[in-house]
């Protein structure tokens, strides 16, 4: 294929001043407005954090509310501390993480590879849409014992009730993205003597990138609830078991970290996810 | 003298699963090397169809179709640039799909840039350009792959006027220079005057041909421009005459 030696030139909109030539006052202004709301922003979010925090922890030490049930930042914090030190919080997060991850590339894959394929052939995607829509509407949850039971009780488990939870979604959605590129596009390409593989190389995989990236931010999501659930079903290990666990012995301290852990690392990779397509799409 | 295309009979029907439509009823034409050719008519009368059955993207009902090239040229009212490339991977997506982007293809589309402006923008997206400039991408896309026969369907229409008139006029003059045989399906009268050496007029649904005309300006060939060609006085006839026998008054 080829390729342009150059570097991408810097994107500037014709009607925008360059930086060499005499801002005027308003603009300056107007641009400092801008930082100006983006930094109150920033701070109200960090303060809404630590205010919530902070009433928590006043509470919860001033008998204010049953630390039984709600437990306190303070123990929450401790308890992470010990289960870092004794190196058991990476163990259980690393099992996670790694079934999360595994979970979501089967399930996304899948779901892709199934949506080319219906698109390939559109008899075979008209006689198996309504079972698709039925799949889609069921709750996956309510698969996860059955996947359980098939694909056994260890990670390869709850790896499929992780992918199971994500793949019918990812079908329809992507197989929609599929049918909905502008005809004229693809007509394009016919006119040039495109076969159906270039078609779908040159046309239908590029245009859905966009979907094909958001319907990854979500999967990571999705894989995460198929993990936890299929961890509170059976598991030895990872953030699931820890909820269930802690909610047995009734540690809420526990729970509560679970909690926390999972929003932290679901949160990070949501926001590697963000990066990627930052880096993907840059039309 | 040599033809690139010609329609014996043309006929076609669209079919719905209510009613059956004639669209085209025995349209017979060629298009000689080098020839522009417009095509007008009352609106939904079956222009573009007729676009399409020379492309090969329809199977014509009934009658012949006989395309000396397998090297056609499409271009759309819309520019149909795919927003994820850059204007020059744009430009060489024909030639990719032929396996043809070598590099000297390639350097041949980059002049090509440069004469139409583009240049500076070949590594800009679409949605940076402006209309005209914009359709000016997508004929050097479908000139990259040097079609012998070029077909375009309504490509001005999505323009505001003045954009529509100078990129109208560029495009006249490229094609002429350039001897592209190039059939032009429009319904701007003065368009299809300036651009064109003879207009097709189709009648309504089902659409035959009603009559054509041979445009001649007294101009040298080499200095005919679709501009030069707006200020002659055989424009006004030409136009007065298609717009007479095409007949909306009145709808």
């Amino acid at each position: 294929m080829y390729q342009e030696s150059s570097k991408l030139p810097k994107v500037e909109n014709k009607d925008t001043m360059k930086s060499d030539e005499h801002v005027s006052k308003e603009q300056l202004e107007y641009l400092q407005s801008i930082k100006r709301e983006k930094r109150f922003i920033r701070v109200s979010q960090i303060l809404f954090l630590i205010i919530f925090f902070s009433l928590w922890q006043y509470a919860a030490s001033k008998g204010m509310i049953d630390t039984f049930l709600t437990s306190s930042p303070k123990a929450i914090w401790d308890l992470m501390f010990k289960f870092i030190v004794d190196g058991s919080l990476f163990n259980h997060l690393y099992v996670s993480t790694m079934e999360t991850i595994a979970g979501f590339f089967l399930g996304t894959s899948i779901g892709i590879l199934v949506a080319v394929f219906l698109w390939w052939s559109e008899k075979v995607a008209k006689i198996f849409e309504p079972y698709l829509v039925i799949l889609n509407s069921l709750p996956k949850t309510a698969l996860a014992p059955i996947m359980i039971l098939w694909a056994g009780t260890g990670f390869s488990g709850i790896v499929v009730t992780a992918a199971s939870i994500s793949v019918v979604v990812t079908t329809m959605t992507v197989y929609t993205g599929f049918m909905s590129v502008e005809n004229d596009k693809i007509v394009l390409l016919r006119t040039f003597g495109a076969n159906k593989n270039q078609v779908l190389r040159k046309v239908i995989i590029p245009a859905n990138l966009p979907l094909i990236v958001s319907v990854i931010k979500v999967n990571i999501g999705l894989s995460w609830i198929g993990v936890i659930v299929g961890e509170f079903l059976v598991s030895k290990a990872g953030i699931g078991y820890l909820i269930v666990y802690g909610s047995q012995v009734f540690k809420l301290d526990l729970v509560m970290m679970g909690v926390f852990v999972l929003a932290v690392i679901a949160g990070l990779m949501y926001f590697f996810a963000a990066w990627i397509e930052k880096k993907l799409i840059k039309y | 003298m040599e033809y690139v295309c010609e329609l014996k009979n043309i006929s076609k029907r669209f079919h719905t699963i209510n009613n059956e439509t004639k669209a085209i009823e025995d349209i017979s034409f060629k298009v000689e090397k080098g020839e522009i050719v417009s095509i007008v008519g009352p609106s939904g009368c079956g222009k573009s169809t007729v676009l399409s059955i020379l492309a090969g993207l329809e199977k014509p009902s009934g009658g012949e179709v006989v395309v000396n090239t397998s090297n056609i040229g499409f271009m759309f009212q819309k520019d149909q640039l795919y927003e994820w490339r850059s204007i020059l991977k744009n430009c060489i997506l024909g030639l990719e799909i032929q396996h043809k982007d070598t590099e000297e293809n390639v350097n041949k589309v980059l002049k090509m840039l440069k004469k139409y402006g583009l240049y500076n923008f070949r590594n800009y997206y679409p949605r940076q350009l402006s209309g005209g400039m914009r359709q000016k991408a997508a004929l050097a896309r479908t000139l990259a792959i040097e079609p012998e026969l070029l077909l375009l369907d309504e490509p001005f229409s999505a323009l505001d006027y003045q954009t529509r008139l100078s990129v109208g006029n560029e495009v006249g003059e490229i094609l002429r220079k350039e001897k592209i045989s190039t059939i032009l399906v429009t319904h701007d009268i003065p368009e299809a005057v300036s651009i064109s050496d003879r207009v097709i007029l189709l009648t309504e649904r089902p659409a035959k041909i009603k009559k054509e005309y041979i445009m001649e300006f007294s101009m040298c060939e080499g200095e005919r421009t679709p501009m030069k060609c707006r200020n002659t006085t055989e424009f006004g006839g030409y136009f007065r005459e298609i717009w007479r026998d095409l007949d909306v008054s009145g709808k």
